[in-house]
């Protein structure tokens, strides 16, 4: 059995992200460790998703280097990601999850028995047979926390996942992110919603115009953070 | 046929020769849009997820192939069939199979152009998650494919419609003879020359029914999945 950390730390090593004449990262370092949550807060456009999709392996940076493990060629067997507006396969909640136990190489037999403990976990066992297409917005997103928990990934990467849910949706989303986290699954969350970061208890890293601003543990940069651009963040004003 | 009876009357005579004609319409139709099926949805997926230099003029020429005229399908399909042609030592011409060979022909763009069409939208939805769960190529298409299944089907009826209306094609490759290749279209074709335009009529009206049919078990067959399918 492989290590539950294998992917761990990743390492981003002046990471520069260019889109024609636009830089999305701008020569970013930063180091993902094993262990608490990273939440990555900033405004609209400041780059945490394509900082997410970078540390996932899924956008190649066009500069600088990223290390999963002490490694640079790591197929992302032991990392998973969840969209914004993560997209149901069109089969029921149950054959979405099967799918991607099937993708992750876990054998037929053991199928069945993972997707009922998956489906439980994520609250979604009464919507098992249910299209996945017409769940809601709220048991979509979570419906895709079980489908990338099929891969037991030893690294999660969700990007906005409480975007545009109502309290009650977004409850349950933040409840399930702290039991995965709390189950040695490294989390690396984008969100611009403070409360969330606050709530979940890691490190935050302040992003803006493809750098990192600030990082710190949670409780150390709500409570005194170093930057002016953090400070502002903090008290609800407009980055630009 | 007996001469001068009513369409009506040979339906519900059953007559053997009506029958005949039906069953070899809907053979040779069904045969055609299941061998177009087979050939344009692979192609159709392969243009979909691939790129190459020349791909877009493809798509192009593919797309104003779902108009070929049928009678230059059949008379390309009959010199490639004819005696003197390159296939003509398979001795079909004048078969159901030379007719199947020319609605495949004529369906097959159809089928490729649609599927095509439909593939490369659902891959666009699904790209990001195919790499997130790092799914392999072939795995990629079988999906794809899948979860595009209601759309294809769209497409087959689509394909399945026009070789079922077809007779420019199938009168040239078939040549109408009675009992052996005459279809549906083709007799009609016959009795409207020969005058007989309430026979002609009443067989366009079998003919239209037996579309309508097919196609209303294959909505059904769409809903029902769609349903449990999302």
């Amino acid at each position: 059995m492989r290590a539950p950390d294998s992917d761990l730390p990743i390492v981003l090593d002046g990471v520069t992200v260019q889109a024609g004449a636009v830089t999305i990262l701008d020569r970013l370092s930063l180091r993902l460790e094993a262990g608490a949550p990273t939440v990555l807060v900033g405004p609209n456009g400041s780059g945490k998703t394509t900082l997410l999709r970078v540390a996932m392996g899924l956008l190649r940076p066009t500069g600088g280097r990223v290390i999963w493990g002490g490694r640079e060629q790591v197929p992302p067997v032991r990392r998973a990601f969840v969209f914004q507006r993560p997209v149901m396969l069109r089969r029921s909640a149950m054959g979405n999850v099967r799918y991607a136990l099937a993708t992750a190489g876990v054998a037929r037999a053991e199928r069945a028995a993972r997707v009922a403990d998956l489906l439980n976990r994520v609250g979604l066992a009464d919507r098992a047979d249910r299209p996945a297409r017409r769940l809601s917005g709220g048991e979509q997103q979570r419906l895709a926390i079980a489908r990338a928990l099929a891969r037991s990934p030893a690294v999660l990467f969700l990007d906005e996942p409480t975007a545009s849910l109502d309290p009650a949706a977004t409850k349950a989303i933040e409840d399930l992110v702290g039991t995965i986290a709390a189950s040695r699954v490294k989390i690396v969350m984008a969100t611009h919603d403070l409360g969330s970061a606050r709530r979940l208890v890691g490190n935050v890293v302040l992003m803006h115009r493809g750098r990192v601003i600030e990082a710190g543990p949670a409780a150390t940069f709500f409570t005194s953070p170093q930057t002016d651009e953090a400070r502002r963040f903090i008290a609800g004003e407009l980055l630009v | 046929m007996p001469e001068g009876a009513s369409a009506i009357d040979l339906v519900l005579t059953a007559d053997p020769a009506l029958i005949e004609i039906v069953r070899l319409s809907l053979f040779v139709s069904l045969c055609a849009a299941g061998l177009a099926t087979l050939i344009g949805v692979p192609f159709g997926a392969f243009l979909a997820l691939t790129r190459f230099p020349g791909r877009e003029p493809v798509i192009v020429v593919l797309n104003a192939l779902m108009g070929l005229p049928p009678v230059v399908v059949g008379l390309a399909v009959f010199l490639l069939l004819s005696r003197s042609g390159p296939l003509g030592e398979l001795g079909l011409l004048f078969t159901p199979q030379a007719m199947i060979i020319a609605q495949t022909v004529l369906v097959t763009p159809i089928l490729a152009a649609l599927a095509r069409q439909f593939i490369e939208d659902l891959w666009l939805e699904y790209r990001d998650e195919f790499a997130a769960l790092n799914v392999g190529p072939v795995q990629r298409i079988i999906t794809l494919i899948w979860d595009a299944r209601f759309s294809l089907v769209t497409a087959w009826l689509a394909g399945f419609g026009r070789a079922a209306a077809e007779v420019g094609a199938i009168i040239i490759v078939g040549g109408n003879i009675d009992g052996f290749t005459r279809t549906m279209t083709t007799a009609i074709a016959l009795e409207t020359s020969k005058g007989d335009l309430a026979l002609a009529t009443g067989l366009g009206i079998v003919l239209i029914s037996l579309v309508v049919i097919v196609n209303a078990l294959a909505w059904t067959a769409r809903r029902a999945g769609e349903r449990l399918a999302g």
